[in-house]
């Protein structure tokens, strides 16, 4: 075990976990931010995204140990009001089905969108493609980018 | 399932601190009409309440409440359930509070996910409950204002008497409201007078998606609370024998205990959602998610091959036996199982004419066999459930499809009277199926009883694609016997799955060839299966809009006219009496389709496949444009046209019909659990590849043909066709029929 100062959603939490725990089960476990979801452990599926210093990260092959000073922005914490501009175009496009996905990829759309304010659909779909979406939302999703991308 | 007609359907109560409620039962006698809605006069509600299952409540406060008692899984009824009580009880929309319902089976009846019919079997007793309310309300109003009911009217949740100009709040009403008897007689609205119904309304919980409210069992925490997983046997097969370290795994940092569980007891009769692969697995419990991950690691176990054996099963009253055999299969095995029993006759389920002859008679005869593997259900959410059982009570907290029925299985397996188990139904994380058999939530439960504290316990990823129960693995031979003028004279199908048939031998083209036969036949396997988005049709649909868009070649017909001239035999002159499916409104997706995608003039420019299903009591249709990219398709555009009757909900319609398609596109091309000696080949999703961003089509249309019959089936009716549009837009491309699922391992 060993103690941690993390920078998460602008404030500076504490906590005392094996060097080794992934963010994902700390925000989960540790820190009562349900919004990160478990969806494979392993990278592959984007459901766990979350920003270190603005960078989407998978946040469960990420270890507490190597996030050092840097900045977490989890879904919680992207917007007070749920206006963040993805976020408002996720309800414009009434994106979801089930919705267990959404946060991984509202995560990932809104480190997209930083780093490119206005991507084409194939850099969406380069960027995008690591976040799976099992109710097949796809569609719906690039539309909102694209809506969020003009605001 | 068997429609049960019940007799109870409303009643009304006075809330205590004021106001009323309304009682619903949604398997009301009222069978769905199917046919064109006038304004319809319902008379003569029995009365005799003792069930109901969501309900309406109005407090003097003008507070608007409807539970939904459904579970939610993304198919939109939290939604589109309170809308059509929204309609008929004429209040804003907007305004009213929705909640999801607890299990409740003193209360409510029909509370699950299946078969694509909440709205289909809810429809009539949701808008005569929301009828009933509104004319109690309008009663109680011409009572207080003393003056002649037909008089009273209502707009958005507020009565007015024009003629006095006296109005009143819903609230203002409801408590006298609560002492009207309920009325015999309602009249419901007329379609053309819809307010709500077909005006698209946002999922009512998505700005908690969007902000990460805890909304999914996974995220259930209560004070106390440990982490629990499950190890089951690496293989299809295999059985527990003992658990080799356990002394050293708890000693392990934050573990608490490890143990060894049976999930069902032995001589337990079973009933239909009671299927688990692993009946003994092991449990870890501990402080926190990670270190039971890591203890789940060190866990060493001793495995044993399991006998073979017979499970009692009570299928919603039938009973029947199911043979489980020992072994440890392979997927090569299977499919020379399939090729032997493929070789003999099966089990004739429908025969019409005389088919020996036309196949003897036949200049030609084309003869195709199609193949798909199991498929996993992967729901994002991986299986998980809260659970806190004492000696005095039972309470849970989770994702499922079927809680009624989990939670008798849970009875009988505790010992524990229904009354003292309470399960609260979350959001589900997607369900497809798979969470109809919650064999989880008895794990959780054993292990709340063992370590005497509140547990969730969560599968991982590869716990969840490894456990079983998957769509089942089928093989279908399909021949078709052509005359001299090129007219289709035979057709047979025979037809086969491991272990389930998933023949419909009523369905197109039955009914709509002189010569048919229908047969099929079942292959024991221990790798267990359970239902998936249209588990039988999604096959069914694949082998024979595949087959006859080759017969359509075959005899150098447009695909699409070819099918057209067959449910006009089908609706002129049909063959046999039991055809499953309307030939006229069959029709009418194909001809809308065709017409919204230009078919005429792109069919040739363009690499265009067609397919169309009829299942869950609505039809669709796709045309599925495509190209070829360094060996993998683009899929440049989907065109679907769907007949579901009324569309309740349109944006979540429309949602559920692109993501049928985009599911259905990623299981078409990449889907397959395969099995080497019981071993699943496949864990997690760098291995068993889903359909992705860049995968997904450029675009799709989705189309609903406008009429005024009560709705049908939306979850699951545009997921089969899908496959054969696919293969037939790849053959246009490439020049290669497909007949082996996953299309992706053969181009």
């Amino acid at each position: 075990m060993a103690k941690y100062s993390l920078k998460i959603n602008g404030k500076t939490q504490q906590i005392d976990v094996d060097p080794s725990t992934p963010i994902l089960w700390v925000l989960r476990d540790h820190l009562n931010l349900p919004g990160t979801k478990f969806g494979c452990g392993m990278a592959m599926c984007g459901a766990c995204t979350v920003h270190l210093d603005g960078n989407a990260v998978r946040s469960c092959s990420l270890p507490v140990s190597a996030v050092g000073k840097s900045s977490i922005t989890t879904i919680e914490g992207l917007s007070a009001k749920a206006d963040h501009p993805v976020q408002k175009a996720w309800l414009e496009h009434d994106v979801a089905q089930c919705g267990y996905c959404q946060s991984g990829q509202i995560m990932s759309a809104s480190a997209l969108l930083k780093s490119n304010p206005n991507p084409t659909d194939e850099e969406i779909d380069a960027y995008m493609s690591g976040n799976i979406c099992r109710c097949g939302t796809y569609l719906r999703i690039k539309e909102a980018i694209k809506t969020a991308a003009k605001k | 399932m068997q429609t049960q007609s019940r007799r109870s359907f409303l009643k009304a109560s006075a809330l205590s601190g004021g106001g009323f409620m309304l009682g619903i039962s949604f398997l009301s006698s009222f069978k769905p009409l199917g046919k064109p809605l006038e304004a319809t006069q319902i008379t003569n509600l029995p009365l005799d309440f003792n069930e109901i299952n969501g309900f309406v409540k109005i407090t003097a406060d003008n507070i608007i409440k409807i539970m939904s008692p459904n579970p939610e899984g993304g198919q939109g009824v939290k939604t589109s359930m309170p809308m059509i009580v929204a309609e008929e009880l004429d209040v804003d929309f907007s305004k009213i509070i929705i909640e999801q319902a607890d299990l409740d089976t003193k209360h409510f009846t029909r509370q699950f996910i299946g078969g694509s019919q909440a709205i289909h079997q809810g429809w009539q007793s949701l808008r005569t409950a929301g009828a009933t309310a509104r004319q109690m309300l309008r009663e109680a109003a011409a009572k207080t204002w003393n003056v002649p009911v037909e008089e009273i009217s209502t707009e958005l949740g507020v009565l007015y008497h024009k003629n006095s100009g006296k109005s009143a709040k819903y609230g203002d009403m409801a408590t006298a409201a609560a002492q009207i008897p309920v009325p015999k007689d309602v009249k419901l609205k007329n379609v053309k007078d819809f307010k709500i119904i077909g005006k698209s309304k946002r999922n009512v919980d998505l700005e908690k998606i969007v902000t990460g409210k805890p909304l999914f069992g996974i995220d259930t925490r209560k004070e106390g609370m440990l982490i629990a997983m499950i190890v089951h046997p690496p293989a299809m097969g295999l059985k527990f024998k003992a658990i080799q370290n356990d002394a050293a795994i708890k000693k392990m940092k934050g573990i608490k205990d490890v143990f060894h569980i049976k999930i069902f007891n032995d001589g337990y009769e079973r009933t239909f959602f009671d299927t688990n692969q692993f009946n003994e697995v092991v449990a870890i419990v501990g402080n926190s998610t990670w270190e039971v991950m890591q203890a789940k690691k060190a866990l060493k176990i001793d495995w044993q091959e399991a006998e073979a054996y017979a499970e009692n099963r009570n299928m919603m009253g039938r009973k029947t036996v199911l043979n489980i055999p020992a072994g440890l299969e392979n997927s090569a095995d299977h499919a020379t199982k399939f090729a032997e029993r493929m070789a003999q006759g099966g089990t004739v389920r429908r025969k019409d004419g005389d088919i020996e002859t036309a196949f003897k008679n036949a200049t030609k005869v084309i003869e195709r066999t199609y193949n798909v593997p199991f498929l996993a259900h992967n729901c994002m959410e991986p299986m998980n459930f809260f659970a806190h059982v004492t000696d005095e009570k039972a309470e849970l907290s989770g994702p499922l499809q079927k809680p009624e029925f989990t939670e008798q299985a849970l009875s009988a397996r505790l010992g524990m009277p229904l009354e003292k188990i309470d399960i609260k139904m979350t959001r589900l994380g997607g369900g497809f199926g798979r969470r109809s058999y919650a064999h989880w939530l008895i794990e959780a439960a054993l292990v709340s009883q063992k370590v005497k504290a509140p547990v969730k316990l969560i599968y991982t990823r590869e716990d969840d694609m490894t456990a079983g129960i998957y769509r089942p693995s089928y093989s279908a031979k399909y021949r078709a016997a052509l005359d001299v003028n090129n007219n289709l004279i035979g057709f047979h199908v025979k037809v086969g799955g491991m272990p389930q048939s998933p023949l419909a031998a009523n369905r197109f083209p039955a009914g709509a060839i002189d010569n048919y036969l229908a047969e099929d036949f079942m292959i024991d396997t221990n790798i267990t299966v359970g239902s998936y988005r249209a588990p039988h049709s999604n096959f069914m649909a694949a082998a024979e809009q595949s087959f006859l868009d080759e017969i359509a070649e075959a005899v150098g017909k447009d695909p699409i006219t070819f099918r057209l001239d067959l449910l006009k035999r089908a609706k002129e002159n049909p063959v046999g009496k039991n055809n499953d499916y309307e030939p006229e409104r069959f029709a009418k997706v194909l001809e809308l389709v065709k017409e919204k995608s230009n078919w005429e003039s792109i069919k040739t420019s363009k690499k265009l496949g067609f397919s169309a299903y009829f299942c869950h009591d609505s039809y669709a249709a796709h045309i599925l444009d495509l190209e070829m990219k360094e060996g993998s398709p683009i899929i440049n555009k989907v065109w679907c046209a769907i007949d579901c009757g009324i569309v309740v909900n349109p944006t979540a319609a429309k949602n559920m019909a692109e993501g049928g398609i985009v599911d259905a596109l990623g299981a078409a091309m990449y889907g397959k659990m395969s099995f080497t000696k019981g071993v699943p080949d496949v864990n997690n999703f760098h291995n068993y590849r889903m359909i992705r961003h860049n995968e997904a089509p450029k675009q799709i249309e989705i189309h609903f043909v406008e009429n005024t019959i009560d709705p049908t089936g939306m979850g699951e009716p545009a997921y089969p066709p899908v496959y054969a549009a696919l293969a037939n837009a790849l053959y246009k491309a490439t020049g290669k029929r497909l007949y082996n699922q996953p299309f992706g391992e053969s181009l």
